[in-house]
């Protein structure tokens, strides 16, 4: 297979030529933040933080979906990248009710990292404020749709992982949520097979397992990419 | 079906022609207003006059001046009835057979609402009638169709295109020479051809006028299209707010295959075509092309990211040619009369002419062709009629997704650059004309508000940023805002438009952005005016105190406010 040669952050890589700007810079020990990507999953590019700089592109990319090409100059952290970054942080803050300290993710939360570590220490926006939904009628687990960032990681383990395609989205803008089958309680569900997946694939705390309280959720992202690579290369690698 | 035969078709078509023609406008602007009551009353009196020999009746698709509607025009030498009411039916009859003047009032064909437009997509708009084959092939339809089977091969038909220059009409611009190039060059066995007429801009009928008026065009251009790429199946996806050009479409593509003009071996050449009608459910970003791809597969109208671009992998994964529908009524004109012609018109980089569809505070409704290259004074001013009362403030084009062009730009060609040097862009051709009553802030504020709504909730600088910007627009506009305020809808303009997902979103903050380019005063006078009426009664102390957002525009009295205070800051 055809190796390309290209830079990141001025730095020479190479790359497989299948891969995506991301996974080279993951590679390399780059890190460029996410929060749509779930290893194991397609790739929707929906969240927009992996945003790079491609010289002579006159647009920004997202480094989860776009291919490597040979010579290819990218910036994956430039003051503007890190304000953009910044915003959509914000953005997600202020659109639901994003509350750490009763959340049961605390300390274990993708949104919480990706606000630390792009120095979000406040929101300029204003809260949206919400009222959203809680399920707790399945019998292991819950959603609160408050804590949710459309990401659709669950809507993808589910589907492509479990592949008994549960959960999906409806509705459109702001109004859009997660849903389980038909749109109805999660717990009459005829689909979902209780396997867990999209617990472990939830980036925040809004798909927790009941009984769990404060700061005792833990995901185990790990598992649903050893599933694949098991199926898919036969590899058993933990 | 050979030559023979679609010749015999235009001529027995010919024969049946009566010595007077009534043409009844049946499209979408005129039939609320009772066009079909006052066909059927023309028929019942030309039939009790005995006229039938002498005159017929024809409904026909738009007769373009909306704002005048119902319309009726006869043949020949083309008196224009406007407004015409079900019970003055007799009276036009009379008129014509020697009796007193018919008691409508009369429009001048001649007038420049008429002779300064130039029509290549609307050549047969108000003169075929759309439910009938024989109509349109006797306006010379699906010639260019068997000129291309028959005589041409597909890198021709390609080759051809791209010398008209052709670019697409659904607002980008992309040219569609290059395009229909791209797709044939697909290696798959199995491709698709796909007409988007998803039409979802605020004011924009142009497409809905031409699959109402000439849909068998729009049949043409597309069976032309898929033997050039090497398709042949197609898609139209119509949004379901079209009923009757649904209904139209429907009835063109029955009579298409029973005449045999869709289908296996058409002209008894080797091209086999068929073309199905999906039906939108009613989401604008459905009309952006990976949406509107997901659409047709039956699976929820959300874009994704491109490339890969549908020309190499759209439906089911397959190459896939979408085009615009007045881009594919543009197709049969340009076969016919070649692509130098077509090149001849308009100019160096936009070709032909452009579809618009006028509206808003402007004397003329309505739908217009003009060539590439005509001002926007021309347009609005000449053409339109200029606003009722007062000048013209400013003219929106693009929708959503355009801006907001003010009067001292008016003499700016319409041209895909042009536009986009003065703030705008070319878009499907939607163009509401506002006058100085209409606040800018507003404007925008409408815009956003269309954008929030549609938003598909995917990506989250389109659902979570138009939110937030709207929340400010809605802020400023009550004259609640803050400079602070203003620079953070400036910053979240930025963003949204740098980092969305799909060209809704990237256009969202486009009306927003021009008219902070052009009329910033209007954004700066709200702030100002606000601060100086909140800050005057709590200085005075003489008036409540509002803590918190106050819950809509208060008035200066409940304020305790001095009007003297009112414009210092």
């Amino acid at each position: 297979m055809p190796v390309k040669t290209l830079t990141i952050n001025g730095k020479p890589q190479s790359a497989r030529e299948d891969q995506t700007i991301l996974a080279v810079a993951r590679e390399a020990g780059i890190w460029i933040p996410t929060l749509c990507h779930l290893e194991g999953t397609t790739d929707v590019g929906a969240c927009r933080l992996c945003l790079v700089e491609i010289a002579g592109v006159g647009r920004l990319l997202p480094a989860c979906v776009t291919k490597v090409e040979e010579g290819m100059s990218i910036e994956t952290d430039t003051p503007r990248l890190r304000e953009y970054r910044r915003m959509i942080i914000e953005l997600l803050f202020a659109e639901r009710n994003h509350v750490c300290s009763i959340c049961v993710a605390n300390n274990n939360c993708e949104l919480q990292e990706l606000a630390i570590s792009l120095g979000v220490d406040h929101i300029r926006l204003d809260y949206l404020n919400p009222v959203c939904e809680v399920d707790i009628s399945h019998p292991r687990f819950g959603i609160d749709h408050n804590r949710c960032v459309l990401c659709t990681r669950c809507v993808r383990a589910c589907d492509e992982i479990e592949g008994a395609h549960t959960w999906d989205v409806a509705g459109r803008g702001i109004q859009a949520r997660v849903i389980t089958d038909l749109n109805q309680p999660w717990g009459t569900s005829m689909t979902c097979t209780s396997c867990g997946k999209c617990l472990q694939a939830c980036p925040t705390g809004a798909i927790f397992a009941q009984g769990s309280t404060v700061a005792e959720s833990r995901h185990d992202r790990g598992v649903l990419a050893f599933l694949v690579t098991a199926r898919e290369k036969k590899q058993w690698i933990v | 079906m050979d030559l023979a035969e679609l010749q015999a078709i235009a001529v027995k078509e010919r024969s049946a022609r009566r010595q007077v023609r009534i043409r009844c406008c049946a499209a979408a602007g005129c039939l609320p207003l009772g066009s079909m009551k006052i066909k059927e009353g023309l028929d019942a009196v030309v039939m009790q006059a005995g006229l039938r020999e002498r005159v017929n009746v024809s409904a026909v698709g738009c007769l373009r001046l909306c704002s005048a509607g119902p319309l009726i025009q006869i043949d020949p030498d083309g008196p224009l009835y406007e407004r015409v009411r079900p019970e003055e039916a007799a009276s036009i009859v009379r008129a014509l057979d020697g009796g007193p003047p018919a008691t409508p009032q009369r429009g001048d064909p001649r007038q420049p609402f008429f002779a300064r437009q130039r029509s290549i997509v609307l050549e047969n708009c108000g003169l075929v009638d759309p439910d009938r084959i024989e109509s349109y092939i006797e306006a010379g339809g699906y010639h260019a169709l068997y000129h291309v089977l028959r005589e041409m091969s597909p890198g021709a038909v390609v080759a051809e295109l791209s010398k008209s220059g052709l670019r697409g009409r659904g607002g980008a611009g992309y040219p569609t020479g290059l395009k229909w190039a791209t797709v044939a060059k697909q290696p798959a066995a199995r491709k698709f051809v796909v007409c988007n007429a998803d039409e979802g801009d605020p004011g924009a009928f142009m497409d809905r006028t031409v699959l109402e008026s000439d849909p068998h065009r729009v049949l043409e251009g597309m069976a032309i299209a898929a033997y050039a790429v090497g398709a042949n199946e197609g898609y139209i996806y119509i949004r379901g707010e079209y009923p009757l050009a649904i209904h139209r479409l429907d009835t063109a593509i029955n009579e298409a295959k029973r005449t045999g003009l869709l289908g296996s071996q058409i002209f008894e050449s080797r091209f086999d075509f068929k073309v199905d009608i999906r039906i939108g459910a009613g989401a604008y970003v459905c009309g952006e092309e990976t949406a509107l791809l997901h659409s047709i597969q039956g699976q929820r109208g959300v874009p994704r990211p491109r490339p890969p671009y549908p020309a190499a992998a759209g439906l089911w994964d397959l190459p896939t040619l979408i085009n615009n529908v007045e881009t594919f009524a543009n197709v049969p004109p340009i076969i016919r009369k070649g692509g130098e012609w077509f090149a001849s018109i308009g100019t160096e980089t936009s070709k032909g002419t452009k579809v618009f569809a006028l509206a808003g505070k402007i004397r003329h409704t309505g739908l217009v062709e003009v060539p590439m290259g005509t001002t926007l004074r021309e347009i609005v001013e000449e053409i339109g009629g200029g606003a009722p009362a007062g000048t013209i403030k400013a003219v929106q084009t693009g929708g959503p997704s355009g801006g907001c062009i003010p009067a001292e730009h008016l003499d700016t060609p319409v041209d895909y650059e042009s536009l986009i040097r003065v703030g705008s862009i070319m878009g499907s051709g939607g163009m509401i004309v506002m006058d100085q009553e209409t606040n800018m802030v507003d404007v925008a504020k409408f815009f956003m508000e269309f954008c929030m709504d549609e938003s598909c909730g995917k990506c989250i600088p389109c659902r979570a940023g138009t939110v937030q910007m709207h929340r400010l627009l809605e802020r400023i506009s009550q004259g609640l805002g803050t400079r602070s305020d203003l620079e953070q809808l400036e910053a979240l303009c930025d963003m949204v438009k740098h980092t969305s997902l799909c060209g809704l979103g990237q256009s969202a903050p486009n009306p927003v952005l021009s008219t902070l380019r052009y009329f910033r005063h209007e954004y700066e006078d709200l702030i100002r005016d606000g601060a100086a009426r909140r800050g005057s009664p709590v200085k005075k102390g003489t008036g409540p105190i509002i803590s918190g957002p106050a819950p809509a525009r208060a008035s200066p009295a409940q304020l305790g406010h001095s009007p003297g205070l009112e414009r210092g800051e």
